[in-house]
């Protein structure tokens, strides 16, 4: 009970505690570039969540049959694969969000904290945890994307979730809200993706100092 | 460590055979995708036509043709452009330019001009630009109404001489902040309507061939 209370905890570590944003600092790329809005967050966090589930499984899957040496190898094929079918499918059916996320689709490839997972659990660890591990990093991920572009869009256009019928269909446009002020132009602007990085940073480092005071190994620097 | 036991043959195999899933995988997702992306782009180049062209001609059955002209000093680009000439029954009803202001303020912006048989401006629309983001993004017309103020204008309205920014003691706004990408859409208009009015009528009968030529294959 207690073994599987504490792997439980590890498993899902990584959506908040070891965040692969927020604490692991990795993916930050695609996580300043396309966060201007709520929406395109919300669309690159549910496209890295989807591969790096599928991934880290199948790695996990396969672990006891490939050498460690062509283990990186091998899930850059599988990333490469399944990156390119999900870019074609976006480009087929969400044209003109594929459009406004461009080149971070793709980039979802070399994204460090996909195969940083890949490598560190896949490899060791059993399937149902890796399952499990991997989609609280995808989720954690889709987190930090997801309150990124909400603030930045909030704060840079006055709006919140704009464009939201390029992913929902028309009848989604009514979701959109928007705000009685222009919003500051900064906050969409590049710096406005590092300042709102701070604060998120600053208010997560915060919140896990409260909540471990003795501050253990994992809490981030 | 368990994975310390695969054997090289093992993992040859699994990486083999992975490597043919992958590619009938994504082999498979491209053609179901290739159709649908093809359409996709289709729509988006009617659709932007559609935005350019008087309001009465759209959804109506025009002829559509192709032509590419070339005019470096007119048309702001070494290369080709795309001009789609609409025509109903060989009556010409509008022309549309795909034609590059050059001289954006991060790099070229591409515009799409429609002009009326009579060489007035139906609309233009910036297609792909690369301006800063809150200044000269205001070309587009999702982001403000600027570039609705050349609905209308022709060479003589304004006159020629006041085919400039108001800055420049011309006749059109200024987005603020963004002076340089404004003055060179504001050329690139009056540009693209000087090019119009020397080739009208090579345009039109160019048109005209390329529909015939089309008709007959069929």
């Amino acid at each position: 009970m207690n073994s599987t209370e504490s792997s439980w905890r590890e498993a899902t570590a990584p959506f908040w505690r070891n965040n692969m944003a927020l604490a692991q600092l990795l993916g930050l790329c695609p996580l300043l570039a396309v966060t201007t809005t709520l929406v395109n967050g919300l669309a690159l966090g549910l496209a890295t969540a989807v591969i790096v589930v599928i991934t880290s499984t199948t790695m996990s899957l396969l672990r006891h049959v490939l050498l460690p040496s062509v283990r990186l190898l091998f899930s850059l094929l599988i990333l490469a694969a399944l990156v390119t079918a999900l870019d074609l499918f976006g480009e087929a059916s969400l044209y003109d969000l594929h459009e406004r996320l461009g080149l971070f689709v793709p980039l979802i490839v070399v994204n460090s904290g996909v195969l940083a997972h890949a490598e560190n659990v896949a490899s060791r660890r059993g399937v149902a945890f890796t399952f499990l591990s991997a989609l609280s990093t995808g989720l954690g991920f889709l987190f930090a994307l997801t309150t990124l572009g909400a603030l930045r869009e909030l704060l840079g256009s006055g709006t919140l979730l704009a464009g939201i019928e390029m992913l929902g269909g028309d009848g989604a446009h009514s979701l959109t809200i928007d705000l009685p002020f222009d919003g500051m132009l900064v906050a969409i602007l590049p710096p406005g993706a590092f300042f709102g990085m701070a604060l998120l940073l600053a208010l997560r480092n915060r919140l896990s100092r409260k909540a471990a005071p003795t501050g253990d190994a994992e809490t981030p620097r | 460590m368990a994975s310390a036991r695969a054997h090289p043959l093992v993992t040859a195999v699994v990486i083999t055979a992975a490597a043919f899933a992958a590619y009938y995988g994504v082999d498979t997702v491209y053609d179901w995708s290739d159709d649908r992306i093809a359409a996709n782009e289709r729509a988006r180049v009617v659709a932007r036509l559609n935005s350019v062209i008087e309001p009465g001609l759209r959804g109506r059955d025009l002829t559509t043709s192709l032509l590419a002209v070339a005019d470096a000093e007119l048309l702001g680009s070494d290369a080709p452009i795309d001009v789609f000439v609409l025509t109903d029954r060989g009556a010409p009803m509008a022309a549309v330019f795909a034609t590059v202001a050059p001289h954006g303020y991060n790099a070229s912006i591409s515009l799409l001009i429609g002009v009326s048989p009579i060489g007035t401006v139906t609309g233009v629309r910036a297609v792909r630009h690369r301006e800063t983001k809150g200044l000269g993004d205001a070309v587009e017309a999702a982001k403000s109404d600027w570039i609705l103020q050349f609905d209308g204008k022709a060479l003589t309205a304004p006159p020629p001489e006041l085919w400039a920014l108001d800055r420049d003691e011309g006749a059109f706004d200024t987005i603020s902040g963004a002076t340089v990408t404004s003055r060179t859409v504001v050329t690139a208009v009056k540009n693209t309507l000087l090019y119009f009015e020397r080739h009208r009528d090579e345009l039109y009968a160019r048109a005209a061939e390329a529909a015939a030529a089309e008709n007959t294959q069929r």
